[in-house]
């Protein structure tokens, strides 16, 4: 790429008065802005950026030269993210006997739609060890919403609606608290021991404090240091003891798939980021899906629509008794918490988590988390002499280092997730979990190749290296992308989001 | 290294208040702006909140995250150091001499809950 010519910003390839388009001498111009009331109108100009079709081309052709994703290389913040998207998902979610669908058409046309839709969440239910499954939710955080009004609607119905408490241990994603403020609940924080696990001491004496008031506790497990919870089932069954229910955020779930199941631990409701365990895109590359599962007698309070199958028996004179089985949307009980969003969900999102599911089969998605597990621990003790490992032991599918094992070079996290980038990989989840100062989260997920994990291990290695050799190289990094180091803390204290703004300050 | 202050009175979270009569000046401690980098946001109560010990008054936020700030006791928000509000970096040049709330102290025996500095600085070894 010539970044001379193309590397710059559009606006600054801008020349003025250049077009790429040309109008006809005899174009109709009877309507123009003057026929707008003078409110409306424009004073000045809008600054646009000037420039001829070629030029446009080239420029943003360029830029997307400039992207990263898990299609260009290895890219450790797995699961967590979004893994690997097979492309026959995307095959499928662009047959056109599904695109083409509308979500008022009636059931008996669109049958096949129904039953992948009822089948997908019969086999995330099967997967989870719950009873019933809502597609519904278009997101993770809106599935932990559903998943708390379900509970809601739950004590409320049972005449105890004085639970307004979600206890929450300190080491959670940042959207369970968020999530239960939403629906109007209070956050209590569960402390976290040293290993990261869930302080099961503490558990007691707040639910000894409050127990009548819990509402429910929210978990991930294996929790966000990567660390399964020894004692689940002792959690699950003190809460619900105290008449709690128990949410599990499902974003670690890559690591069980296939090996145990929430519903066996004792959850009673959570979701499943379907873009994170069931590989299909999302961010930048298409809508999420967060679909909600509960056990057995809860299922009257999912959100509508709901497809269900049913069987019909009828009898035609000539032929007898006849059998038709299929498939029908089922609007509202009064139980119901009724419509959380648009129609069905995300449908699209939805095949392709249903084509991945049968792409592996039962036999192989029993390996996805085993594989996951053993790729985390492979790079665990591969790199735990030159960068300090907190919590020793098994992880599962990812794991956490508190920076380099050598302090003294005064290299940082920041840094060698900088000087990565410089090797072509993309930096890992950085500062997070807040447990340790200077957290660096790897999760390669079951489908990185033993060779690309190798790679990636030594190239960790040499910075660790050039961290006692050359430290002011990796403090600088990076240095061979686009733009160097960015000044971080002027961008958060002085955000310039206009190119024109820019040229003002 | 992280520097500490004599005579301050210090909480496992990382907070300070100097005691000046029945007023508190409260902050954070300079090896908690060593962990927390470039501070470049600073959630302030307003003058007449009511702060209680062990609950959170605020926030400060960095590059690498934002962390609530709890208060190490209870009282009334009597003043609150607004040079924060456009130089929160003042918290990472000296996080001793910038101070974020004065509060008037409701309960001075909550000092009593507190670490003297070299309790705080085993604390901050563990």
């Amino acid at each position: 790429m010539n970044r001379t010519l193309y590397g710059n910003l559009i606006f600054e390839l801008s020349k003025k008065g250049r077009k790429g388009y040309s109008l006809p001498q005899d174009y109709d111009r009877t309507h123009t802005t003057a026929e707008l009331p003078a409110a409306l109108r424009r004073k000045e100009a809008a600054r646009l950026p000037e420039c001829d079709e070629l030029t446009v081309v080239r420029h943003y052709t360029n830029l997307s030269h400039n992207n990263f994703g898990v299609n260009d290389g290895f890219y450790p913040l797995g699961s967590c993210t979004m893994k690997y998207n097979p492309v026959i998902n995307e095959e499928i979610a662009g047959m056109k006997a599904f695109a083409g669908l509308h979500p008022l058409q009636p059931a008996v046309t669109c049958q096949g739609a129904l039953e992948v839709y009822y089948n997908l969440q019969e086999s995330l239910a099967e997967l989870a060890g719950l009873k019933e499954f809502t597609l519904n939710p278009c997101a993770g955080a809106h599935g932990e919403l559903t998943g708390l009004m379900v509970i809601r609607a739950y004590h409320e119905s049972r005449k105890d609606a004085a639970r307004t408490k979600v206890l929450i241990p300190d080491s959670a994603h940042g959207t369970n608290p968020a999530s239960a403020a939403v629906c109007g609940l209070e956050v209590v924080e569960v402390k976290s021991l040293a290993d990261g696990t869930v302080d099961v001491e503490h558990l007691r004496e707040l639910l000894n404090e409050m127990g009548s008031e819990v509402a429910a506790m929210m978990m991930t497990n294996p929790n966000t240091l990567g660390i399964f919870e020894p004692r689940v089932l002792e959690i699950t069954e003190l809460v619900h003891k105290a008449g709690g229910l128990m949410y599990y955020d499902g974003a670690n779930l890559n690591a069980l798939l296939g090996e145990c199941r929430p519903g066996d631990m004792g959850f009673d409701v959570m979701h499943i980021n379907l873009h994170k365990t069931f590989s299909t895109p999302h961010g930048g590359g298409g809508p999420g899906s967060g679909p909600v599962g509960v056990r057995e007698g809860l299922e009257q309070f999912l959100p509508t629509p709901r497809v269900k199958k049913v069987v019909v028996n009828y009898d035609i004179p000539e032929d007898g008794p006849t059998e038709w089985e299929g498939f029908i949307v089922d609007w509202g009980t009064d139980s119901s918490l009724g419509s959380i969003g648009n129609f069905f969900g995300n449908f699209g999102v939805m095949l392709k988590a249903y084509a991945y599911i049968l792409s592996l089969g039962s036999e192989n998605i029993k390996k996805v988390g085993p594989l996951a597990t053993l790729n985390a621990n492979y790079i665990k003790e591969s790199l735990k002499g030159e960068y300090l490992l907190p919590i020793k032991g098994l992880c599962k599918h990812e794991v956490v280092f508190d920076g380099l094992v050598d302090k003294t070079t005064g290299v940082t996290t920041m840094d060698v997730a900088k000087r990565l980038l410089d090797y072509g990989y993309h930096a890992p989840t950085i500062y997070f979990p807040l447990l340790f100062h200077e957290s660096l989260m790897i999760e390669p997920t079951e489908n990185e190749s033993k060779e690309t994990i190798d790679a990636f291990i030594a190239v960790m290695r040499k910075i660790a290296e050039e961290a006692k050799t050359d430290p002011e190289l990796v403090k600088t990094a990076p240095h061979n992308t686009p733009i160097g180091r960015v000044d971080d803390v002027l961008a958060a204290k002085q955000p310039v989001t206009t190119y024109w703004k820019s040229l003002e300050v | 290294m992280a520097k500490f202050e004599e005579g301050l009175r210090y909480s496992e979270s990382h907070e300070y208040i100097r005691v000046e009569g029945e007023y508190g000046y409260i902050g954070i401690s300079d090896y908690a702006q060593h962990a927390l980098g470039n501070v470049v946001y600073v959630d302030m109560p307003e003058v007449d909140d009511e702060v209680t010990a062990g609950e959170e008054f605020g926030a400060v936020e960095s590059v690498k995250a934002a962390s609530d700030l709890i208060s190490p006791v209870s009282g009334t928000v009597v003043e609150v150091n607004e040079a924060l509000e456009d130089t929160p970096e003042l918290l990472n040049e000296d996080a001793f001499a910038n101070w974020i709330i004065k509060v008037q102290l409701s309960d001075p025996s909550e000092l009593d809950n507190l670490m003297d500095v070299e309790a705080y600085k085993e604390h901050c070894k563990e």
